[in-house]
């Protein structure tokens, strides 16, 4: 067993002030970081005192539902890797490690380390999907698309909704995330009839929440668990600007 | 009492579109006069309310994550069959419903599986309309990939997220139903009891997860599409908030629940590195088309992997199953590995993991190749484990992973409480006894976009309507019971965490009731789960109060359902006495140790009726009667 400090971020809701838990705890290199969380928690619980509260679900960094600040980097030190998949020997023996929760104005904190990211469902249901009921679909090989448009779409798609990148970016922007739905759709033909309305209503969508601006640092990219690279951005304003001048 | 699971009349491959014709509509113009609850949404759940909600009914959404998109639908790997025949490879609609009846080791209805092998083509018309990025071919194709149980290639992917992209689509056409009201999204918010109202189903009773604030909600129907049951083992592959609640709320409310011995247990997970696991995390199914599973010949040989020189080897798969080899199906695989650790022969810091060897294949094919068909399941073990797979061979073992269980309805997805419905995993109705790879996702489609919005019209059509307000005594009496039941687990103010006993349930599940089981260790069972059962009630800590957020309540609520299902699970495992699919009894087996099964007394579905805590369950069948296709032993030798 080796030894670390935990400090937590307690908070009890959005209006009172929170402040750091400090917790010493005895781990193996072979746990993932939320299992120290786990055991942490139940030994709370075993005092009669109430745990702090985290976000988890799939554990396999597909669901998207974790999401830690991790010594200051949100999802942690490793690349491409969400909060869930880290393993304590990717934290190589480290002191102390700071937990904090997604940090912006446009999700609200619910309570220690989670907020509310329904934001992000807000901006999908503003015009995030191809306008299409079920049924009286054409066959699926009606409508051939190359391998290229079809992987690029996959790695856009490819987006778990965590919000990291808001977390990560000094302007709270939703710009990667948006972005990449965006482009998805932008280079399938499928969702060229409705692309220049979507960029309009999930730009303005977006705005209205309370998410910031983008001043191009890239830190969104950087924390991104699943890589999505910045041009979706470029793809965004460019789609925009075009919907401006020519109209939705 | 023998179930009528009300197959409609006519020839297999007409039933469907007879039945669609003979079904009653509700025009347009009335559609808003009626409410449709839906109880989760993954890919059964979202893709149902979204089409009840285009069609124009009034539909209430309910998930317990924070949004639809994180539905547990989204970790699913692999792919989604559909009998398209794009391959050209003697593939049909037929041959879809032959291979997932076989596969399902013949305790599957003939006519659900054969329904669900139609419309697995309009899925993926369905799935691509909505702009789900599927793998292509160079010319503009589809691509296509086989799968475990099958001699063609029909199964769709989108790399290794294809759960993922299809229930982002079913998301994406769910969000935009909410934005037209015709949909109204409940997140965070977990479905507590079933209202039913003069024999039927008329509303649920809610938990805000945030407040711990109760609610009411009405409704003409009720789909519950609420998922699996496999966390009642505590160590599976499913996401942490995956839980049984909402369909052993519908038990305990009269509906029938169907096969619960149905698990499926997958062949290549992670194994487990110590007590302080939380899950066990899949790796494809596909690593098996180019891995070669075998553990040392010598029990408690200390050699690593390396120094062990192949004669010292035991490749068990290829020697027992020259046919098939390390391809077997997920239930084979899973016995054979369970054996040779029994055996002692099991390898790693824990014993209970198998080798998953590459070098062969990377000699063969070279590392490239191995690393760009799986690169991203090579990072993602070493992630976990800390080992390298190019280097070292992957240590796998089985996990819980699929419940083919669930509760049973009829044709029209309809329990036997009327009109509460039942989709997805959820529901028992299309894997018999094992399912095939590829297949779920398959189903969950089916059910939400093509069967359930018709068959819930047909319900809606035929039922007098009566309106019902919150107020009703049936609202009140359920609230109540949901009130009283957080009380008394709050109440006990024991020594032992909630975590604790799910831990000790999943142990005593997975010794006795896991992937083999014999008379006695059920009978032994079904005493320990009474005897931690009481004890949870007399000794659970739950730190807290029920109006609030309480996560620790939660899953109290949920471990406490599952201690309860857990006896109805033995009891009908108990109760097979054959060997069929995922369900192995030691005392069925041929002489050289494949299941066994018993066609003569057990092609039955298992229809479960609760009566009581404690009180052993009423059994109903449902005869299995095979018309299209001949019952024949299974071999992979």
């Amino acid at each position: 067993m080796k030894k670390v400090q935990l400090r937590i971020w307690r908070q009890r809701s959005q209006n009172d002030a929170g402040k750091f838990s400090e917790h010493n705890v005895d781990y193996e290199d072979d746990m993932s970081l939320l299992e120290v969380l786990d055991i942490l928690a139940e030994s709370l619980i075993k005092k009669g005192e109430e745990p702090f509260v985290y976000d988890f679900d799939c554990r396999e960094g597909i669901c998207g539902s974790c999401g830690l600040v991790i010594n200051g980097v949100p999802h942690g030190p490793l690349k491409g890797t969400t909060t869930c998949q880290l393993h304590m020997r990717h934290f190589n023996g480290i002191a102390s490690i700071t937990l904090e929760p997604w940090r912006a104005a446009a999700f609200p904190l619910i309570r220690d380390l989670v907020v509310d990211r329904s934001a992000y469902d807000k901006i999908m249901s503003a015009g995030g999907y191809i306008s299409v009921d079920t049924g009286g679909t054409p066959d699926a090989n009606c409508l051939p698309i190359s391998k290229t448009h079809a992987d690029k779409a996959f790695d856009y798609a490819a987006c778990i909704g965590c919000g990291a990148c808001v977390a990560a970016c000094k302007n709270s922007a939703a710009h990667l995330f948006v972005g990449a739905k965006l482009a998805q759709y932008a280079v399938l033909p499928q969702g060229q009839p409705e692309r220049l309305r979507r960029v309009i209503a999930m730009t303005e969508k977006m705005d209205e929440l309370g998410f910031g601006t983008c001043s191009n640092e890239g830190e969104c990219e950087a924390v991104c668990p699943k890589e999505i690279k910045t041009e979706v951005i470029a793809m965004m304003n460019r789609d925009y600007i075009k919907a401006m001048l020519f109209g939705a | 009492m023998i179930l009528d699971g009300k197959v409609p009349s006519g020839p297999l491959a007409e039933k469907w579109d007879l039945h669609k014709f003979n079904m009653k509509l509700v025009s347009p113009a009335n559609r808003r006069k009626y409410d449709v609850i839906v109880v989760g949404t993954g890919l059964a759940g979202a893709s149902a309310a979204a089409s009840l909600g285009e069609m124009g009914y009034n539909v209430k959404a309910f998930t317990i994550l924070d949004s639809p998109r994180r539905s547990h639908s989204i970790a699913a790997q692999g792919g989604i069959n559909a009998a398209k025949n794009y391959k050209n490879d003697g593939d049909s609609v037929y041959r879809l419903f032959y291979d997932t009846i076989k596969g399902g080791d013949y305790r599957a209805r003939e006519a659900n599986v054969y329904r669900l092998a139609q419309v697995s083509v309009n899925i993926i018309d369905q799935c691509v309309a909505q702009g789900v990025p599927f793998a292509r071919e160079y010319g503009g194709m589809l691509e296509n990939r086989s799968f475990g149980g099958a001699q063609v290639s029909r199964t769709f992917y989108a790399r290794g997220a294809t759960g993922q992209q299809l229930l982002l689509g079913a998301y994406s056409v769910l969000m935009r139903q909410v934005q037209k009201k015709s949909v109204e999204l409940h997140t965070r918010t977990e479905l507590l009891d079933i209202v039913v109202i003069e024999g039927r189903a008329r509303g649920i009773i809610a938990r805000d997860l945030l407040t711990g604030e109760l609610s009411r909600h009405t409704a003409d129907a009720v789909l519950l599409c609420t998922g699996g049951y496999a966390n009642l083992y505590y160590l599976s592959t499913n996401a942490g908030n995956s839980n049984v609640t909402a369909a052993w709320r519908a038990t305990k409310r009269g509906a029938f629940f169907g096969n619960p011995c149905y698990v499926q247990i997958h062949p290549t997970c992670i194994p487990m590195s110590g007590e302080h696991q939380a899950k066990l995390t899949l790796m494809s199914e596909s690593l098996r088309n180019d891995g070669r599973v075998w553990v040392p010949k010598e029990t408690g040989d200390p050699r690593r992997a390396d120094k062990i020189p192949e004669e010292d080897r035991d490749y068990y798969l290829e020697r027992r199953y020259p046919t098939f080899g390390n391809l077997v199906p997920r239930d084979v695989a899973s016995r054979n590995a369970k054996m040779v650790c029994d055996e002692g022969r099991g390898v790693g810091p824990s014993k209970l993991a198998v080798y998953l060897d590459f070098t062969d294949s990377m000699n063969r094919l070279g590392v490239d190749v191995i690393k760009d068909r799986y690169g991203n399941l090579f990072d993602m073990y070493e992630r976990i484990t800390g080992e390298d797979p190019y280097t070292v061979p992957m240590r796998i073992y089985p996990a819980p992973h699929y419940a083919m269980g669930g509760l049973w309805v009829d044709y029209n997805l309809m329990t036997t409480i009327p009109g509460l419905f039942c989709l997805g995993e959820a529901n028992f109705s299309d894997h018999g006894a094992n399912r095939l790879g590829a297949s779920a996702l398959m189903q969950g489609l089916a059910d939400g976009y093509f069967v359930a919005p018709y068959t819930t019209a047909n319900y809606l059509a035929s039922t007098p309507k009566k309106p019902i307000t919150t107020s009703h005594p049936a609202f009140d009496e359920a609230e109540k019971e949901v009130v009283e039941r957080m009380t008394r687990l709050l109440a006990v103010k024991g020594s032992k965490t909630v975590t604790e006993f799910h831990r000790q349930l999943g142990k005593l599940m997975w010794d006795k009731v896991g992937i083999s089981r014999n008379e006695s260790d059920l009978g032994q069972a079904l005493i320990e789960i009474k005897a931690l059962r009481e004890e949870f009630w007399k000794d659970v800590k739950i730190v807290g109060k029920a109006e609030d957020l309480n996560r620790d309540l939660e899953h109290a609520m949920r471990v406490a359902d599952y201690l309860e299902f857990a006896e109805m699970l033995a009891t009908d495992a108990k109760n097979r006495r054959e060997s069929c699919g995922s369900h192995l009894r030691d005392e069925n087996v041929t002489e050289d140790g494949e299941a066994l099964r018993n066609d003569q007394d057990f092609a039955y579905v298992a229809a479960w009726e609760f009566k009581g805590v404690g009180v052993e369950p009423v059994m109903h069948k449902e005869p299995l009667t095979f018309e299209n296709v001949e019952m024949k032993q299974r071999n992979y030798k």
